[in-house]
């Protein structure tokens, strides 16, 4: 059996990661192709329906301009979706690269990237993202479009304040784990750099890189929303998860419908993420005994 | 090891120095003005604004700003706050015991709950206890700080009437009762901030102590019959410690820098306020001043956690 | 109520056969109550400027034993020195110790403080020619640290305002006028020009007296280093005790205030930080807090609030108006590296019937009903306060089909995606304003209806503190105007509209040239504009001023370069048993001293 296929065949005995992973399944076929079946506009101002609870016209039911909350939420969840695993994305990639790199060579060129963790990590994030929106927003807009531009830019903005943490748990895992007994064997058996650091050490430390990963989709689909609400996002009208959750709670103890449905896709999304990450581990460990 | 201590120590300087170079610059390209209200105020002549920008300096070069701004911070001098007119130093140390002791606390809660939580989880993986720790750790990190805050507030301040949402860092009363005041205004900032950092890292604790627990040597300890106890708190959990090390010190810098979200919440006169509204009004030398000594804290908890690395595991070389 | 009729009553005030009161009941009548009504017969000589009644009654017989009075404000203030305050919540935490000679009562009275009386003709005050005004200094007022107050106090703030070296925030109320010491309690205040505006320097937040004895040392470029400016040392009725900038302002009795019985509160905490939304719980829903300011919350929320039956909302009104603006320029040319140059022309907004439509397809009822509430009733006017000053020939109307057929008969065709053009312009704006709750309402509403007559809008939000900010680097603020269109309140901080309609003269244009810094932002120009508000600057005679602005109201509104939408009246709420006395053409604490708990 290929290793592919031993990993398959493991993370299939997951129950919860692959119950997780058609949860997960469901939620994006629900916000790629719902909108197509439930044609509700989502910005269909009805003042006479403001703030009314779920019922068969709305199911989720409206927020304070009467606008329905199902669409809203069907046609947020792209946007946050995308921008939750495009940022991670990021975030991890880059954060795995510069860990790694670090946790593998000794003097100059760890410090050196250390140097710049340490100085992603102090950055003031606010100041420096009105500088960046202020500097590129219109040449991306030009470049690639007003939609995809601001797409491209949040999701960099928001990868590229959160690898830091990748990094550094990525490079401690490196420090230790290069020095154990299978990492000896493998260099003593003449393995190239290359190949001891995709094949034996990689795979060790995924652990917290999964973890941090699953995290960082929850964190971006928030972050998402404070950069809107500080209007450096999109439009002040597209109504994300995030955007929706921040919009909503001012009403908590009067409109509690209008946070729970978003709340709960941004928990649903956490849950499923974090199982199916779960899995991924137990499918991807070189140790587990079983 | 004191050796490239030593280095690193020395290299800490001019990362400091370029790390300053960037945050100046950043501040100085970044947009906006001290004087948002002056805008649309009718009665203030426009002149008016523009001399007040002057008399700062905002419209000086930016590398003649910040030789002046470097020059004077090597004196000791942190320069003053262009909103209030206040030294910056003494608006730093005006909120800096409420930002330790609301967010070290809430630090010290995050830990007291992810470290037990995350073990027993680990060692239990699967178990009905670690499905409900689980489920709760992502119920905590999927609802943003602003939003269990305010649920908090509807409860206990507005439903229960038990607490109070208004946090004062001055109250008139002594003793027992001043100190009954304060526990009290701080318990929701204090659970709202460890319970979202407790549940992020209980998950990493958990997958720390689970990619431990599986490690060879340990089942070799549980072959030789160590008790069960003993063999997680001595061999798994040393082990597992690396990576909440390197979580915890990246969070450390946070204690002095405070919690933006909380603090606006709650009202928390806390660094994380003061430089939120000073980021908001472009206020350069508040901002400077506390993302330096920021800057400054993040390199000294880094450097901590590779020493603390070398001490949890001696095989771990740096030279 | 023509000239004719209002001069005949100024007459029979002046001879005693009606009363002052009778006079401004009738002119309520007419529409004609104004703050600066009072003005109006005092330049006419007719009395006293100073109002009866326009300060509610102050029952306590007695100094102090009121306990702690608790007020939230949603931004803290930073500094305590009136000269130096950017921004209302650091004039309103300086007017807690310092006091101007008077101040504005919400009918747009002025109301002595420490002024002896209100100058008039008759009490010798005021010169019939307008070019100057003479005060008259209350006696026996002292400084908190037990010094006397002297006239020499008043000229001091007069000579440190105008230092270009301060660097004071209040030097446009200073710069132009002379200030002469007339004797050690009287001050006269010299005009160049006849000014029928007289009671701006001394006067309110701009007003603020500070202790010569403590700030001479500091009348220059070191005036950050005064000690007092953090630690101040008023006349107020309650005296400093404690600030932390940008948290909490502490203050206590003052045992020798210069009014009897006052103040009635022990303590005073100005607690400042947070949000609009909590600070309206804590005073309406919990009532932890006894008075919570500038409650910018949607209304829908407030009402539901008050239902508690804790507290209650109270509406003042003032000047401020909420609007919308069509750029005269085209945002997207560059001429010389400027966009909106004024040598372009909007290529959609120069058609009127494109204006015009774009006024029709607001619907400002549905903003005052399901957006701003109590907080913001729907407008016709740009001038809408004092009410003297309001036009009766302007109005709105909400109406999409008309808005079409205009825009058909214009030649604006319909696009295949439903989107009208005509000669290459499609109509598809921009529309920007800062980041605010009610304000991304209002994009959603005008955006729907705009769609409905085929015209896109693209909504833009930008952080306030970028898009109000005098940044010449940045593009996004509201004085560059980049955009089609663009929406914002402005204020009017005095009960006098001369600083308020400068903002469509051809000389304020906004350009490069001035750094932005110019108030005509819209970029509108007009002859008859501007000739009206030069009349206006130096007219005495209140009748005819008055009837210069609304003009100037009629012009620029009816051009429907901008679109009014709602008046901002300011909004705060107060526990059920709180007295005060507010006002909206001065600070929140304008009559702090007059505050009091019924028990």
């Amino acid at each position: 059996m290929t290793p592919a296929g031993e990993a398959w065949r493991r993370f299939r005995k997951h129950k919860l990661a692959v119950g997780s992973a058609v949860v997960l399944g469901l939620m994006i076929l629900a916000v790629l192709f719902g909108p197509l079946f439930w044609t509700v506009p989502i910005d269909e101002i009805d003042f006479t329906a403001r703030l009314q609870g779920p019922s068969l016209a709305h199911p989720f039911g409206t927020d304070d301009l009467g606008q329905d909350l199902l669409a809203r939420v069907l046609y947020g969840g792209r946007i946050s979706l995308a921008v939750g695993f495009a940022a991670m994305g990021v975030a991890v990639t880059v954060g795995v690269l510069v860990g790694a790199i670090a946790g593998m060579s000794k003097g100059p060129v760890d410090v050196a990237l250390m140097w710049v963790t340490d100085l992603f990590l102090s950055l003031p994030q606010l100041p420096l993202l009105l500088l960046i929106i202020y500097l590129f927003r219109d040449a991306l807009a030009d470049l690639v479009g007003q939609e995809l531009g601001v797409f491209i830019m949040i999701v960099a903005v928001i990868g590229l304040f959160n690898w830091m943490q990748v990094a550094r748990l990525v490079r401690a895992q490196f420090f230790s784990l290069r020095e154990k007994e299978f990492v000896e064997a493998a260099r003593a058996l003449g393995a190239s750099r290359v190949r001891i650091v995709v094949q034996h050490i990689l795979p060790n430390a995924l652990g917290p890189v999964i973890v941090a990963a699953s995290i960082d989709v929850a964190g971006a689909i928030l972050a998402e929303s404070t950069l809107s609400f500080l209007g450096l996002g999109f439009p002040p009208d597209t109504p994300t998860w995030g955007r929706l959750l921040f919009d909503a709670k001012d009403n908590l103890d009067f409109a509690p419908h209008w946070a729970i449905f978003p709340g709960l896709a941004i928990f649903l999304t956490v849950l499923t993420i974090n199982f199916v990450g779960d899995g991924l581990r137990d499918a991807l460990d070189p140790r587990r005994v079983q | 090891m004191a050796q490239y201590l030593l280095r690193r120590l020395l290299i800490a300087i001019p990362s400091l120095l370029g790390i300053s170079v960037i945050l100046f610059t950043v501040l100085a390209l970044a947009p906006g003005d001290p004087f948002e209200e002056l805008a649309t105020n009718p009665a203030i002549p426009p002149e008016v604004r523009l001399a007040l920008r002057a008399s700062l300096g905002i419209d000086d070069p930016v590398h003649i700003r910040y030789f002046r701004w470097l020059t004077s911070m090597l004196q000791g001098e942190w320069g003053f706050s262009f909103v209030s007119r206040v030294d910056v130093d003494q608006l730093i140390l005006q909120r800096l015991p409420v930002t330790l002791i609301v967010i070290g606390s809430s630090q010290i809660l995050a830990l007291a709950i992810a470290l037990p939580v995350g073990i027993m989880a680990a060692t239990r993986p699967y178990s009905i206890f670690d499905q409900v720790a689980n489920t709760l750790a992502f119920v905590g990190f999927s609802l943003p700080t602003f939003f269990t805050g305010l649920l908090l507030i509807m409860l206990f301040s507005i439903h229960l009437d038990w607490l109070p949402f208004v946090y004062r860092a001055q109250i008139d009363a002594t003793g027992w009762q001043w100190w009954w005041e304060h526990i009290k205004q701080s318990i929701m900032p204090i659970t709202v901030l460890g319970l979202f950092q407790g549940a992020a890292w209980t998950r990493f604790v958990r997958s720390a102590v689970l990619d431990v627990v599986r490690l060879d040597y340990v089942t070799t300890a549980r072959a030789k019959g160590i008790p069960e106890r003993r063999v997680i708190n001595r061999h798994v959990v040393r082990n597992a410690l690396i990576p909440v090390v390197t979580l915890v010190a990246l969070q450390m810098p946070a204690v002095f820098g405070g919690a933006i979200v909380t603090e606006q919440i709650f009202r928390v006169p806390g660094i994380g306020s003061l430089l939120i509204s000073a980021v908001l009004a472009n206020d350069t030398p508040v901002i400077m001043a506390v993302t330096f000594v920021f800057a400054c804290l993040v390199i000294f908890f880094n450097l901590l956690a590779d020493v603390i690395y070398g001490w949890l595991d001696p095989r771990i070389s740096y030279s | 109520m023509g000239e004719d009729d209002l001069r005949q009553m100024i007459g029979r005030v002046k001879n005693g056969s009606l009363s002052r009161r009778g006079f401004m009941r009738r002119m309520a009548a007419v529409g004609l109550t104004a703050p600066m009504a009072t003005q109006l017969l005092a330049i006419a000589g007719a009395g006293s400027a100073q109002a009866q009644g326009s300060v509610p009654a102050y029952r306590p017989t007695r100094r102090g034993g009121g306990g702690q009075l608790k007020v939230l404000y949603w931004q803290a203030s930073t500094l305590l020195n009136p000269h130096f305050a950017v921004g209302t919540t650091n004039q309103d935490a300086s007017r807690v110790f310092y006091e101007p000679l008077a101040g504005w009562a919400a009918d747009g009275t002025l109301h002595p403080v420490l002024a002896a009386e209100i100058p008039s003709i008759e009490n010798g005050g005021l010169s019939a020619d307008g070019r100057s005004v003479t005060w008259k200094l209350k006696r026996g007022v002292k400084w908190h640290d037990g010094q006397d107050f002297s006239a020499d106090d008043v000229i001091f703030n007069w000579e440190y305002s105008r230092n270009p070296a301060v660097a004071a925030v209040t030097s446009g109320s200073y710069r132009d006028v002379n200030a002469v010491k007339v004797d050690d309690h009287t001050v006269r205040v010299e005009f160049a020009q006849p000014t029928p505006f007289w009671a701006d320097a001394f006067v309110a937040a701009t007003g603020q007296l500070i202790p010569k004895h403590l700030f001479q040392a500091f009348n220059g470029a070191n005036s950050r280093d005064a000690p007092t400016n953090l630690r101040p040392v008023g006349t107020g009725a309650y005296r400093f005790v404690s600030f932390l900038p940008g948290d909490t302002l502490r203050a206590e009795l003052n045992p020798n205030y210069h009014m009897n019985n006052r103040p009635f509160f022990d303590t005073l905490e100005v607690k400042g930080g947070g949000d609009a939304v909590s600070a309206a719980r804590a005073v309406l829903q919990t009532g932890d807090f006894d008075y919570a300011w500038n409650l910018q919350v949607e209304d829908e929320l407030l009402k539901r609030l008050e239902a508690a039956n804790r507290g209650r909302v109270n509406i003042v009104e003032s000047g401020g108006i909420e609007f919308v603006q069509l750029n005269c320029t085209d945002p997207n040319r560059e001429i010389d590296g400027e966009r909106s140059h004024i040598s372009t022309q909007h290529p959609a907004f120069s058609d009127p019937a494109v204006r015009q439509a774009m006024a029709l397809l607001i619907d400002r009822n549905a903003l005052e009903q399901f957006i701003y509430g109590r907080g913001g009733p729907a407008t016709a006017n740009f001038l809408n306060n004092p009410p003297r000053f309001t036009s009766r020939n302007m109005r709105w109307e909400f109406n999409i089909a008309r808005a079409n057929e205009i825009l058909d008969a214009a030649g604006w065709v319909r696009g295949r995606d439903g989107i009208r053009a005509k000669n290459n312009v499609r109509l598809r704006f921009i529309y920007q304003t800062s980041v605010n709750a009610p304000r991304q309402r209002t994009q959603a509403v005008y955006k729907q209806a705009a769609q409905r007559a085929g015209i896109d809008l693209e909504l833009k939000s930008v952080t306030a503190s970028v898009f109000f900010s005098s940044d010449v680097a940045n593009p996004d603020t509201f004085t560059k105007f980049y955009a089609d269109m663009q929406m914002y309140t402005t204020t009017m901080p005095q009960a006098d509209p001369q600083r308020f309609m400068n903002q469509y003269v051809s000389w304020e244009l906004s350009t490069r040239a001035n750094s932005w810094q110019g108030r005509n932002i819209v970029r509108w120009r007009n002859d008859e504009y501007d000739a009206a508000f030069r009349a206006a600057e130096s007219e005495i005679d209140p009748v005819k001023r008055a009837a210069l602005f609304i003009r100037m109201n009629d012009l620029i509104v009816g051009s429907n370069h901008i679109i009014p939408l709602v008046k901002r009246p300011t909004v705060s709420g107060s526990v059920n048993n709180l007295r005060h006395v507010l006002s909206g053409w001065d600070g929140t604490f304008w009559a702090l001293q007059d505050w009091w708990r019924e028990t």
